[in-house]
């Protein structure tokens, strides 16, 4: 019969096996590590050697210039120990839920009427999306004319309104709105693009058999709509996640126009400092590479436990 | 069957109305900050610091177009984030895709090893490299080049997972099976046969690739410590910093002008680029 030919391509399995000797796997295949090498070798000088030193670091005292003095733990409870690392972890998270929360609401809004639009489909895609690729230091300059508490926008609307003003850059609650609007603005339309991918996958027999039984568009929406989207609203919520936690960018452009005192300032009463604003400062205002290192530890913690929080949501889902 | 054509006609107009004013308001939020941009960089200072506020565009771009390019270094530091862009996607493009390719079409020992450390490498955050990449770059002398900006980034674990998937549907094996009956080796199967069929898969990866470099600012604020040899964006937030309060006129001529390389390519490339990344997304 005509077995013979499937069973043919296994072949190279057992010659492979059956010279040993003269040429090792490593050898007979070198062109193939050759290709991949490039990656791994740049990894090892620049990710791995650094993530090995940096904890090597943080268990010393380093100015980055003089003689390293080993310090045991003692960067690591003095970090517990740090109200105002404290302080920058709360200001992180109330940050991300100030930015987050209404930016994937207003997202998802933006893509159901995406979706049931006719025209123009191509142009408000475009649209929705140019805030993301635009550079954060930019925008953020532009954000912080707007909220600027002499000439500023955001003051001239309160005042046209018969408000008071608002020292948006100098008071506590002022930065966080500030920074966190600057994120709303840059990230809903990205959210909005992959709402709507998500929303062209659900079979619109679905939406029409819900109508033949009557339901509305709310109870359509919370009911098929919300459910159904689950995997890409917890993808998006990964996402916001990770880079929330780790924002940088724009506090410190928004803060340096603020005050001129640091390159790294935390703002009025260090409202406006992220964690990695915080470990910048040690690091390079400060020069404690030590400390500096221990930060970085702690921050990779915080963002691993909120990645593994998320993962195991998505995992509940699975079951 | 016209009858219900009709009907679904009108749903659409009457609904349509609110639909497409809502729509409209959100793209007047996101490209209000454009225009705001566009309004500021065209008046002086004093007259920015007037209430009302000035609404429409005035009438001294070319003032502060003059102020800026005496303040900083504009053309130089935009050259810089020229070169260190454009090297950084041309090494991606070529060392992501080649290494795609391995990937995704050849078994060798230790392949599923080699691609699962590098999709954990996906996971380790900047900060942690940030202080011994510094220490390093400081040995080696590149501190203050923008070799300390280039090396590290010339090739990474997105773009290789990206390619990697797009190379193991786009390139059918009969074609590479043909190609190595015809005597083609590695090189050329990689040169003459995957890379035409995977064009619109760099094509993204460049452009992405291209953006970040350009918008990159944590990096080269560190790494850049000679003031006048700088990139874009650190020129950007110097001007900020020191002019910040006193000539808005002009830093925000200095982000306009930022901002106009990167519109292009994005104008370019983007009708694919958020088809991709909308796929990407719901996998």
């Amino acid at each position: 019969m005509a077995t013979a030919p499937p069973i043919a391509p296994p072949a190279p399995v057992p010659t492979r096996k059956a010279k040993p000797g003269g040429s090792g796997p490593v050898r007979r295949h070198w062109r193939l590590y050759l290709a991949i090498s490039p990656f791994y070798l740049l990894f090892l000088c620049f990710g791995l050697i650094p993530v090995g030193f940096s904890l090597y670091l943080s268990l010393h005292r380093w100015d980055g210039l003089g003689k390293m003095e080993w310090a045991g733990l003692s960067q690591y409870r003095y970090l517990l120990g740090d109200s105002q690392f404290w302080h920058a972890i709360g200001n992180t998270l109330i940050i991300w839920a100030m930015a987050t929360l209404p930016m994937l609401f207003i997202a998802m809004v933006c893509a159901v009427m995406l979706n049931s639009a006719v025209r123009f489909k191509n142009f408000y895609r475009f649209a929705y999306f140019l805030p993301n690729v635009t550079s954060v230091v930019a925008v953020a300059i532009i954000f912080g004319s707007v909220f600027s508490t002499n000439f500023g926008l955001a003051n001239a609307v309160l005042e046209g309104l018969g408000l008071d003003q608002v020292a948006w850059l100098n008071t506590p609650w002022g930065i966080k709105v500030a920074i966190a609007s600057l994120m709303t603005w840059q990230w809903t339309g990205y959210n909005a693009i992959i709402y709507l991918a998500g929303l062209q996958t659900i079979p619109t027999e679905l939406y029409e058999a819900a109508r033949v039984d009557g339901a509305g568009p709310v109870q359509t929406f919370f009911r098929i709509t919300v459910p159904l989207m689950r995997p890409v609203i917890l993808f998006t919520l990964v996402v916001s996640t990770i880079t929330g936690l780790q924002s940088f960018s724009e506090p410190q452009v928004l803060l340096q126009t603020a005050s001129n005192s640091s390159t790294f300032a935390g703002g009025p009463d260090n409202a406006g400092q992220t964690m990695v604003l915080y470990f910048f400062q040690q690091t390079f205002d400060n020069n404690d590479f030590g400390y500096g290192a221990a930060i970085s530890w702690g921050i990779f913690l915080i963002v691993a436990v909120f990645a593994i929080i998320n993962w195991r949501l998505v995992q509940r889902k699975g079951k | 069957m016209t009858v219900r054509r009709t009907r679904t006609m009108k749903g659409v107009r009457s609904g349509g109305v609110g639909l497409h004013a809502g729509l409209v308001l959100g793209v007047l939020l996101s490209l209000f900050p454009f225009y705001w941009t566009v309004v500021m960089s065209t008046h002086t200072s004093t007259e920015i610091f007037q209430f009302p506020p000035k609404l429409l565009p005035g009438s001294h771009f070319d003032e502060n177009i003059g102020k800026l390019f005496d303040s900083v270094d504009f053309f130089g530091s935009m050259l810089n984030s020229a070169i260190v862009a454009g090297s950084v996607t041309f090494l991606v493009l070529f060392f992501d895709s080649l290494a795609a390719f391995v990937f995704a079409k050849f078994k060798f020992p230790g392949r599923k090893l080699l691609f699962l450390v590098m999709m954990g490498i996906f996971m380790v955050p900047a900060q942690l490299q940030a202080i011994p990449q510094f220490v390093i770059m400081a040995r080696i002398g590149w501190i203050g080049s923008l070799t300390a900006l280039i090396v590290p980034a010339a090739a990474n674990a997105f773009g290789i997972f990206w390619m990697r998937q797009y190379m193991s549907g786009a390139i059918h094996d009969e074609l590479l099976d043909a190609s190595k009956l015809d005597g083609c080796g590695f090189l050329r199967q990689y040169w003459h046969v995957a890379l035409p069929v995977v064009r619109p898969g760099l094509a993204f990866l460049g452009i992405f690739t291209f953006m970040a470099q350009w918008n990159d600012y944590a990096w080269p604020l560190i790494a850049l410590t000679n003031p006048d040899h700088v990139t874009l964006q650190v020129a950007l937030s110097q001007l900020n910093g020191v002019h910040g309060t006193t000539d808005y006129g002009m830093v925000m001529t200095g982000a306009l002008l930022a901002l106009i390389p990167l519109l292009v390519v994005f104008a370019i490339g983007a009708r694919q680029m958020i088809a991709d990344l909308a796929r990407g997304a719901i996998r």
